[in-house]
């Protein structure tokens, strides 16, 4: 059973036909090709999968691509404009926030919406949003850092 | 996952008819953080999903006749984040700040949660102490369910195929009323606990006896559990550490855990224990200072700490 969406994926209006038990995270890896979201646990604990819905963070692996329909979905390849990376991406390469690099593009949007929030959070305000975003290497000094420093390459 | 319908009702009244077309072939979702799971490993495999997202009138937290009154479509995080409930009623707040993540709670609903019934949940003991209920509504008319009523079972509700959970009503703390809930997490902190324990306790006018005590606990049976005996140990008496100890025990008595890898289930009744006369010290601690306790007889041997 098909459906037809209509919605804003990094700004550009997407008009598509998904099956109805399409995932989220399948529509925007497969049929628009933003594969940065990846897919880790499949089961919305580890975060790697996280892109925002009308600013806030959701599991694209645990919402079908239907309650997408009439929203604004942004995705890390949404975060850089006009070919500049967004502050936190350029903290997280200053600062080294990643390692293996495959829960990265899940921290950065994360953190993004954290800063959108709170633009000079502390490490228990990061601590506490960041909870949901698993890095295996365990590199979370380094995240939590470069969400810190994040501020000082506000465009 | 396996193809299915996907509605979107705009009313509550559609939402209803849906759910009497499709009966046990239907199933409602809102925030599908627990309904998806289900489905990808074909656990549920409804012919149809019925879509709350767009009832609007599904959503909100107001006041009405003095209890606060929640949308059952309303999000985790839109109760954690409501000034009113942080005014009112901060307990109900924190409790549901302590569920998952952020990303789940933007998306999780209150209701969604309750009807998911799964025993580890955070939000259940705390309504249950609360003494709150959830409103279930059909084309056949609505009824009001005391959340300690509601859960019969491991994922089973008393909720009937054709019924959508439209409120959670939580009524306000009475005067002189301290309230906490406490949740054991030896191993990361978004994950269900080892044992949870909530309490509201009452006290008399001389805030020298407990008028009232309630008392649940999640994650330590097939439902969240009301541990009565506990309370009766206090209810009437004067407050005092000794009978904090005494409730603790009994609780002990009301629980019922397997062994799992959040611990073993002599581990978890221990636990149950020392958590519930940990949330009655919380919940007592901004009302009265309480006496120090003489510290309980050394066990005989092999005691610990």
């Amino acid at each position: 059973m098909n459906k037809k969406i209509r919605l804003r994926v990094n700004g550009k209006k997407v008009e598509h036909e998904v099956p109805t038990n399409r995932l989220m995270i399948d529509f925007l890896r497969y049929d628009l090709g933003l594969t940065g979201t990846k897919e880790g646990c499949s089961v919305g604990v580890c975060g790697a999968c996280t892109v925002l819905m009308d600013g806030e963070m959701v599991s694209s692996c645990l919402a079908p691509a239907v309650f997408a329909d009439g929203h604004d979905i942004t995705t890390v390849e949404g975060l850089a404009k006009n070919g500049e990376l967004h502050p936190v991406q350029k903290s997280f390469i200053k600062y080294g926030g990643f390692q293996c690099g495959i829960c990265t593009p899940g921290q950065v949007v994360a953190a993004k919406a954290l800063l959108d929030k709170i633009p000079k959070p502390n490490e228990e305000q990061i601590k506490d949003w960041m909870m949901g975003n698993l890095c295996r290497c365990t590199g979370y000094y380094k995240i939590i850092e470069s969400i810190q420093k994040a501020h000082q390459f506000a465009r | 996952m396996q193809p299915f319908e996907y509605r979107t009702p705009k009313s509550l009244k559609e939402v209803q008819q849906d759910l009497k077309q499709f009966g046990s072939d239907g199933k409602l979702i809102a925030g599908g953080t627990a309904l998806i799971i289900m489905m990808k490993q074909r656990l549920v495999r409804p012919a149809c999903l019925i879509s709350l997202r767009s009832v609007r009138a599904l959503s909100g937290i107001t006041e009405k006749n003095g209890a606060l009154s929640i949308g059952g479509a309303t999000t985790h995080r839109a109760v954690e984040d409501s000034p009113l409930v942080k005014r009112r009623l901060p307990i109900l707040g924190e409790t549901y700040h302590h569920v998952a993540t952020v990303r789940v709670r933007n998306m999780a609903t209150v209701g969604g949660g309750l009807a998911h019934a799964d025993p580890n949940q955070d939000p259940p003991p705390t309504l249950i102490a609360l003494g709150a209920s959830v409103k279930a509504s059909s084309t056949d008319g609505s009824r009001m369910i005391p959340l300690e009523e509601f859960f019969t079972d491991y994922y089973e509700t008393v909720l009937k195929p054709e019924e959508v959970i439209t409120e959670l009503s939580v009524p306000r703390l009475a005067p002189n009323s301290g309230a906490a809930f406490l949740k054991f997490l030896p191993r990361t902190a978004d994950d269900y606990a080892t044992v949870s324990a909530a309490v509201v306790v009452t006290l008399d006018r001389t805030k020298k006896i407990f008028s009232d005590v309630r008392i649940a606990l999640g994650s330590v049976g097939t439902t969240a559990i009301r541990a009565r005996d506990a309370e009766a140990v206090l209810r009437g008496q004067p407050v005092k550490s000794e009978a904090l100890r005494e409730a603790a025990e009994k609780a002990k008595q009301a629980v019922d855990p397997i062994s799992d890898f959040r611990g073993s289930a002599a581990y978890k009744k221990e636990m149950a224990g020392v958590f519930v006369r940990r949330a009655l010290e919380k919940a007592l601690g901004g009302l009265v200072r309480l006496p120090k306790a003489t510290p309980a007889a050394p066990a005989k041997k092999g005691g610990r700490k």
